[in-house]
């Protein structure tokens, strides 16, 4: 042994390996006994330098196996991947580290110390997380406050929305385009009328009663369909060479795209009622709607704008040379390219659409956060805002991640590039 | 042999740039026209006016009778009467090959599917390119690609062809291929304006060469003088570089 016993080498591969993976297990030792056993072994040193015990234990092992080409496949893995470096090293130890410390403790509040059974508040006893109050809830926070025995009406309405939507990956090309203009353009006027009643028998059902997760997922669908359409009219405006259309659209996407949507929605309900002539109404839900999808279809359009950008100009030339015209043109050619190139733009502008609709909650509608708002003010359910907002959270989370995994099926089906 | 293009005094400029001089110029049918000449004379300029992809702000083109000027309607049906090729190929990279050449006759001139997929196959069985139809042009080398998109402009069956420097984009070896396509294309009889600096094909396939230089049209004479005795000093000079 000499001086170069720091300077970790091949030759004592070894015993490097034996020295360095104690140093590591006795940092992981500490960090457990410390997270789940409350003890401290390293308990006789200043606090502060106790703390940091696990992660300089650690650090020390790490440095002592790094060993270049070691010959050992799990170690070169290893070094290659986690180790490289004493900051990689550092951030490796951080990551894991803080995964035993916490994750843990989030599970008991999720999972193990949680109240599934009962009815009450009073049912929960066992300091975990309170899902008796979700489970009392989920009618509500489902339907919002739409009367029960009606409720068949909403579930019609989206079983056979998705049967349609699931029913057209399966039936051949030939009639998919029916079924895709039937679900765009009539399915929405049948869904609606199914839920807000009124003729044919069905009790009517004002709009205010409306709510939760179906009131998100019905103000979601009807903005996505339509921001679409109008902004992609936007887009294309704005690179028109007509400048009363191009001046239009500039304003018009300006102007949404600069005022925040809560005002928006506000002015909606309060500001305007007063424009239309008296006696004329129109439903709360829908001037909501229209707000949102303007609002949204600014963004849109400035989405699909960077597509049509990115487009070469030969396509248009190509495409011209054909002899095609503007609409042929852009839908034949520059649409199908440019919506392609922005699917990511288009699912992030959908994904910020549908975690805006609680926003609607300022027009006095609620849908799934607003009702996890309401029934958290209950009184007899006073204090379970965690468990309803971790719960609204993971709904939201769960649409969101399915739209986006779609999306990028989506990109990977439409990729003809090599 | 009638007039099919006829180009009077047209003049354009790119803002204050003059990149047409006075061109006068007809085109009988059936005619082959070369134009060379060196980077920034105004050839590309000059046959993309013929289509409108470029706006002349003075002088008259004709093309087939009918002035080109803002008419939108006339256009697009002169548009689908001339083909064009283009330096970057230019196919639509979303749709396969067959598609690419069955498109426009589809919808603008309102063929029913299967004829013009039939008419599609005929054009790119005479590019050699047949079996290539189901691909993507993503999957396809410059060459195979230059030929379909020459497929693709025959399927509106043109009167007249314009070629912007369709082998320039190419590899070496994959410009034969575009040639021979095109040699074969005029030997058919197709009036064709080509901007090219393939001297080799323009001495077996034109009937009339031009040179121009700054806008302006140099010289324009029978392809046999043009190469053994050009008249202009520019244009001497000019072939003494590029032969």
């Amino acid at each position: 042994m000499n001086l170069s016993i720091l300077k970790s080498d091949k030759k004592n591969l070894n015993s490097f390996i034996a020295v360095g993976s104690t140093l590591i297990f006795i940092g992981f030792i500490d960090i457990i006994l410390s997270s789940f056993f409350s003890t401290n072994i390293t308990s006789f040193l200043p606090d502060k330098i106790s703390y940091l015990t696990p992660l300089l234990f650690g650090l020390f092992g790490l440095y002592l196996i790094r060993i270049e080409f070691s010959g050992n496949k799990l170690l070169d893995k290893v070094n290659t991947n986690f180790n490289s470096s004493n900051f990689n090293a550092l951030l490796t130890l951080l990551v894991i580290f803080s995964l035993i410390k916490y994750i843990p403790p989030l599970l008991n509040w999720f999972v193990f110390d949680a109240n599934f059974a009962g009815n009450t508040k009073e049912d929960c006893t066992s300091g975990g997380a309170c899902w008796v109050f979700v489970k009392v809830w989920l009618n509500r926070f489902v339907y919002g406050l739409y009367p029960d025995s009606e409720q068949w009406r909403i579930n019609t309405a989206f079983i056979t929305l998705f049967l349609l939507v699931g029913g057209s990956f399966f039936v051949p090309a030939r009639f998919k385009k029916y079924i895709i203009i039937f679900l765009l353009f009539i399915y929405p006027i049948i869904g609606l009328k199914l839920i807000s009643g009124g003729d044919f028998g069905l009790k009517y059902v004002e709009t205010g009663a409306w709510g939760g997760l179906s009131l998100t997922f019905i103000v979601s669908a009807f903005a996505l369909i339509l921001c679409f359409p109008i902004g992609t009219i936007l887009a294309l405006g704005r690179r028109s060479k007509l400048p009363a259309i191009r001046y239009t659209s500039i304003g018009f996407i300006e102007l949404w795209r600069g005022v925040p949507l809560i005002t928006v929605l506000f002015m909606s309900a309060v500001m305007f009622p007063m424009f239309l002539p008296d006696g004329t109404y129109v439903d709360k839900l829908i001037r909501v709607l229209i707000a949102i999808t303007l609002f949204e279809a600014a963004y849109m359009a400035e989405v699909v704008r960077g597509g049509l950008q990115a487009l070469p100009k030969g396509q248009y030339e190509a495409a011209k040379s054909l002899g095609m015209g503007y609409w042929k043109m852009h839908f034949l050619i520059i649409l199908p390219q440019a919506l392609k190139l922005v699917i990511p733009g288009i699912a992030n502008t959908f994904l910020a659409l549908v975690k805006d609709t609680p926003l609607i909650f300022v027009v006095g509608l609620l849908e799934l956060a607003g009702m996890v708002n309401l029934a958290k003010t209950n009184p007899k359910w006073l204090g379970m805002a965690m468990e309803g907002y971790v719960f609204a959270g993971l709904v939201f989370w769960v649409i969101c991640y399915v739209m986006s995994r779609y999306s990028q099926n989506l990109e990977k089906k439409l990729k003809t590039e090599r | 042999m009638s007039k099919i293009i006829e180009l009077k005094n047209v003049n354009k400029w790119f803002d204050k740039f003059q990149a047409l001089k006075d061109i006068n110029l007809e085109v009988n049918q059936q005619e082959k026209i070369v134009i060379c000449g060196p980077s920034g004379s105004g050839k590309s300029t000059l046959i993309r006016c013929i289509n409108r992809l470029e706006e002349h702000q003075d002088g008259k083109i004709i093309v087939d009778g009918k002035e080109i000027s803002e008419n939108t309607k006339d256009l697009e049906k002169i548009r689908a009467e001339v083909g064009m090729v283009f330096q970057q190929f230019n196919l639509f990279p979303h749709l396969s090959i067959l598609d690419n050449c069955t498109l426009a006759p589809i919808w603008v001139k309102k063929m029913p599917k299967k004829d013009a997929e039939a008419l599609a196959m005929k054009n790119l069985e005479r590019v050699q390119i047949a079996d290539q139809a189901k691909k993507f042009p993503g999957q396809l080398s410059g060459g195979q690609q230059q030929r379909s998109a020459l497929a693709r402009a025959l399927c509106m069956e043109p009167k007249i062809m314009l070629f912007d420097e369709p082998t320039s984009a190419l590899d070496p070896e994959m410009i034969k291929e575009v040639l021979d396509a095109m040699v074969d294309l005029a030997k058919a009889g197709m009036t064709m304006i080509v901007v090219t600096h393939e001297m080799g094909f323009a001495k077996e396939v034109a009937d009339n060469m031009i040179f121009m230089d700054e806008g302006k049209i140099v010289e324009k004479a029978k392809t046999k003088d043009f190469f053994e005795n050009p008249k202009s000093d520019r244009t001497k000079l000019f072939l003494s570089q590029i032969l």
